[in-house]
Parts: C-alpha cells; structure tokens; sequence
C-alpha cells in the first residue's frame, strides 16, 4: 500500500533464524531517524506471517525466501491476493534462482548481510512504489504452491493443495472440495491446472479433479457426455466426465 | 625435447597400483584370466579343446599370478624404495624363478600336454607386461577424474547460502554477545581454512570430527539449540583412523540443510563413527521433514561424495543411504587405515 510521507510505516520481520530477526531489529532501530517505523511483530515462518497479517495491520513485510513449511515465495503469493496488501521486501542470503527471477520481474529484494543504507533504501522505494502484483511473483516462483488462499472477510485462510479433492469453476469463482467442506477462490481454473498440473486432472471443462482422490469410474449415460462420471474418494461424489477428457477414463482404469 | 622427456621420467608418471587394495587384486584377476584364457583359444584350432587348454595353461599360470600379487602387496613398501624399474625387475625375476620352479616340480602333470621353462617364461613376461600397462593407462585415465572430482568436490563443499547466512549470524551477535561473535568468527576461519586449502591425502578422522564440530557450532548458533540437536556416539571411534578429507562435514551439512532446515521444529542429527574389525564406519542420521524439497541437491552432494570414495578406495569402500521410520540413514564403510601400517 502506498504512504504517506512521514506517516509511520508498520514493519513485519519473517525469517526463520534468531540471529538474522534479531539482526533486521537492529537495523531498523537505526533506521528510525530516517524512516518512521514500528515494528509490530515476528514471525518465524510463512505460516506466522500471514497469521500475523490477519491480526494487524501491517504496511512492509520483510520476508526471508528460505523458510520451513510455507516459505517466503508461497507467503508472498498469498499476501498478494489480500484487498489490501502489503508491500514485500525478500530477503536471501544467497539463492541464484529467486534472484534472477526477482531481476527479471522486479521484484524488490535484501541480500543478507543487509547493509543499512540498501535497507533505509529498499524501505523507501517500496513506500512509493505500488504492491508486487501476483502474476510477476507467480512468474518468480518456480514451485507450485502448497496451499491455496481463502480469502473470507479480509482474513487468509489457507487450504493445503494436499486436501483438495476436486476444483470446479462456476462463473467468476472456483469452488474448492475437501473432504470437510468447501471454499471459494478467485483464481482461474487454467492458471490452476498449469501450476498443479502434478496433482490434477482435468476431467471436464469446469472441473480439476486430484489424481489421489479418484476412486474409480462409474457409467453415467444421463448427466454426462462421454457417458462415464468420475467417483470422488471420501465423499463419493460423482462428476461427470466430458467427451473430450474421455482419455482420462482409459488411463485411470 | 630433452625436457619433455626427463619431465615424464618423474617420479609422478609410472607407478605400480597398490596391489593391496581388493580392486587391483579383482581387476589383475580378470585381466590375466582373460588373457590367459584368450592364448588358450589361439593355440588349439577348435572351441571345445580351447577349455581343455585354458585349464593347462592356468595349471601353471594360476600360481604365478597368485604368488606375484600375494609378493606385490607383501613386498609393497620395498619395492616403492625401488622404483619402477627396479620394482619391475624384482617382480619379473621373482614370477620366472616361480615359473622355473613349477616346470620342474609339477611340469608333466599332464601327460599329453607338457609345458617348457621357455613357454612359460614368454606366457609370464607377456601377461605381466599387458597387465602393468593396464593398470598404467587406467591411472593416466583417471588422472583427470580425480582434479575433475577435486573441483566438484570444492564446489559442492560449502553452499554459499551457508557462508552469509553464517555472516549475517555472526553480525547480529556483535553487539549484544561480541564473545560468542569471535568464537563464531574463528570457528567460520577454521573451516575455510581446511576448505581452501588442497587436500589430497587422507586426514586423522578426529581432524574431520573437529571440523564438522566447528562446523555444527555455527549452524547451532544460526538455527538455535533447540531446533538443531546433535548426537555425536564416537566414543568407540579410534582417534587416528586415515580417510579422505572433507567427506563428514559435507554429509553433516548435509543433514542439517535437507534433515533440519525444512522444518520448523529441527530435529537431531545423529553421528555415529566406529571401528567394525579392519573396516571404518561412518554413519549419519537426519529426520525427514514431511515436505522436503530438495532432492535433487541431496542426491548430487551424496554422488559426490559416492566418487571421491571410489577414487580414494576402488571396490573396498561403499555408501548405503535409505530411508526408514521417518529418518534418512547414510552408511560408510571404508578401510580402516593408519598413518603407522
């Protein structure tokens, strides 16, 4: 989000070693006289970053790439499909991949160990400069997600792609299915099955279904095209399959 | 020109294989047999009388190769004194007393087939010689295996994300611990020091063992006591045991960056190094964090490691790593050497 000049900027610090959270505070301290800040927590890990961005209200997230669980890349993704969202400063201490992506995208990023000045700098640009849109971090990441992001009442949730058991787009949404309940996502389902392509097949149109979640095959002459349905694990649910991913019966069987 | 030549008169050019190692010994047995077997085939006009006289011909070779490898890997040291030329005559005037011995006791075993000082003689002089320039071309063709493998290696060594993640550590403690800022520094020193420096012979395992300490130490301070524990079990482990440097601190690296890294809550990292008769054992463990994502890295530092084993060791040294009960085990066996045998 963009400030205003001298408004105090709210600082989240995301790295997963102590010496280097404690490091970025220092920084900041000193920075201060130059940059209005507060900073307003600690998070250790992607996961408790974005727990903390649901709880308050955070202007720059300082954002370590390595970390365990949902690391830096995947959090930013996220952050990036809130209303509202943050700016984002990577921070790496060597990792060529994500820095040529981030060159390439222009993608604002630390080299560990940061300096001030590039600190005070990057704090500064980053005020004046629109949020990292998501399609260039999608451009810089060079993983599929692991989770999808539920936006509900200004809040993330996150939904573990490992759960999902099917995804099927109805207009401008995608409905995703776990065995629990369900969510709605505003991504689109083509985006979905080129970064899962792994995970999912497609079996119709409008819908992705997980390799993992397919039961079986069962014979549907009324609902769908092809004639066949697919049978959902779990839930039991059957999805019709179309004419044109009738291959895909043949290749499960 | 003259120079060219005293160049490859050099002690470093021709040297006999150390013919104690099991995969000389194996390689010097293929190689004579086949040729034994392959004059066996040029003296009789049809296949099925060839196995008859291949059974002759080893009668009388069979000892011979066994002795002169027995002598070679005995006579080991001495004949280094020698040099190659020396080693060369001692080894040939040895295998033709041998040969002389056997036509005299055992040279009308067979009673159709006899078997003459002289064609003995040129059977040993000829197998010995094709062997030796065998095993010259191999090593000429290896040469450059091992400073491929030595550049590999040095590349592989040290992830550069440790070194300023090792950095940025130590700067954060400057202000707040300055004491354990300078053991982190002179620790991170140590290492580079035995990094950057060229090792090509084997090092005492307790040298390897403090380094991966050294090594630990730092990592301990970036990722935190809790997160990365460590078990050393080397209380069995003797002290003075050769091996090929710079092969525990990779793996343990190794551990930590694939086992402990992934993961929020860390784990242990068990090292566990001992003697099992006249073989050394080195064995890690490192948790397997549920979504590790960095295979690909692993498996290259673990094939890495997997060559420079062979170079140093051939067949006698071996790597297993597998995966059970949630944690990856890698398991080394190499000869137990000493600087004194």
């Amino acid at each position: 989000m963009i400030l205003a000049q001298a408004e105090v900027a709210r600082i989240l610090i995301a790295d997963d070693e102590a010496p280097a959270r404690q490091r970025l505070r220092d920084l900041l301290d000193e920075a201060r006289e130059r940059f209005p800040l507060a900073i307003v927590d600690e998070a250790r890990n992607g996961r408790e970053a974005l727990e903390v961005l649901n709880r308050e209200k955070v202007d720059i997230v300082l954002l370590d790439i390595r970390m365990p669980e949902i690391d830096g890349m995947e959090a930013a993704r996220h952050i990036a499909g809130m209303p509202q969202p943050p700016a984002i400063i990577f921070t790496t201490a060597f990792d060529n991949y994500a820095i040529k992506a981030f060159e390439v995208n222009a993608i604002d990023y630390l080299l560990k160990p940061i300096r001030l000045e590039r600190l005070v700098a990057a704090l500064n640009k980053v005020r004046a400069a629109a949020p990292v849109s998501r399609e260039a971090l999608d451009a810089a990441a060079n993983q599929p997600r692991r989770h999808l992001s539920v936006h509900e009442r200004g809040k993330i949730h996150l939904v573990s792609v490992a759960e999902i058991l099917y995804l099927r787009a109805e207009l401008k949404y995608v409905t995703v299915r776990t065995a629990e309940r369900e969510y709605l996502v505003e991504e689109s389902l083509t985006h979905l099955e080129e970064e899962f392509a792994e995970t999912f097949v497609r079996v119709h149109r409008n819908c992705l279904v997980a390799r993992h979640a397919i039961a079986g095959f069962a014979r549907n002459a009324e609902e769908s095209e092809s004639g066949w349905a697919v049978v959902i694990k779990a839930t039991g649910e059957k999805l019709p399959v179309s004419r044109r991913q009738h291959h895909v019966v043949k290749q499960f069987r | 020109m003259g120079n060219v030549a005293s160049i490859n008169q050099t002690g470093t050019g021709i040297r006999l294989p150390n013919f104690c190692n099991l995969g000389v010994m194996l390689r010097s047995l293929v190689v004579v047999n086949i040729l034994i077997a392959a004059g066996a085939v040029l003296r009789v006009p049809d296949l099925r009388a060839a196995a008859y006289e291949y059974m002759v011909m080893a009668t009388f070779g069979e000892p011979i190769l066994i002795a002169s490898l027995v002598a070679l890997c005995a006579a080991r040291r001495w004949l280094h004194a020698l040099g190659y030329a020396g080693s060369l005559a001692a080894l040939l005037a040895f295998e033709l007393a041998l040969a002389w011995v056997i036509v005299y006791a055992v040279g009308d075993v067979f009673a159709d087939r006899g078997m003459s000082f002289g064609r003995l003689a040129v059977l040993v002089l000829v197998v010995t010689g094709i062997t030796l320039v065998y095993f010259d071309l191999r090593a000429r063709a290896l040469a450059p295996a091992i400073a491929d493998a030595r550049i590999q290696a040095l590349q592989a060594r040290i992830r550069p994300h440790f070194l300023y993640n090792s950095i940025n550590a130590v700067l954060s403690l400057m202000r707040s611990e300055p004491r354990r800022a300078e053991r982190a520094l002179e620790d991170l020193a140590d290492l580079f020091r035995v990094l950057m420096s060229e090792n090509r012979t084997l090092a005492p395992i307790a040298d390897e063992v403090e380094l991966a300490r050294q090594y630990l130490a730092i990592e301990t301070l970036r990722l935190g006591e809790d997160r990365l524990r460590v078990s050393w079990n080397i209380e069995a482990m003797p002290g003075d045991a050769l091996v090929p440097p710079l092969m525990l601190q990779p793996l343990v690296e190794n551990a930590v960056y694939h086992g402990i890294e992934p993961s929020p809550e860390g784990g242990e990292v068990t090292i566990d190094v001992h003697r099992d008769g006249r073989q050394l054992v080195m064995a890690l463990g490192n948790p397997v964090p549920a979504e590790s994502r960095q295979s690909a890295g692993n498996r290259m530092a673990i094939a890495n490691i997997r060559e420079r084993l062979q170079l140093h060791f051939d067949a006698e040294a071996s790597m297993r790593s597998e995966v059970s009960g949630g944690r990856y085990h890698v398991v080394i066996r190499m000869p137990y050497l000493t600087a004194a045998a």
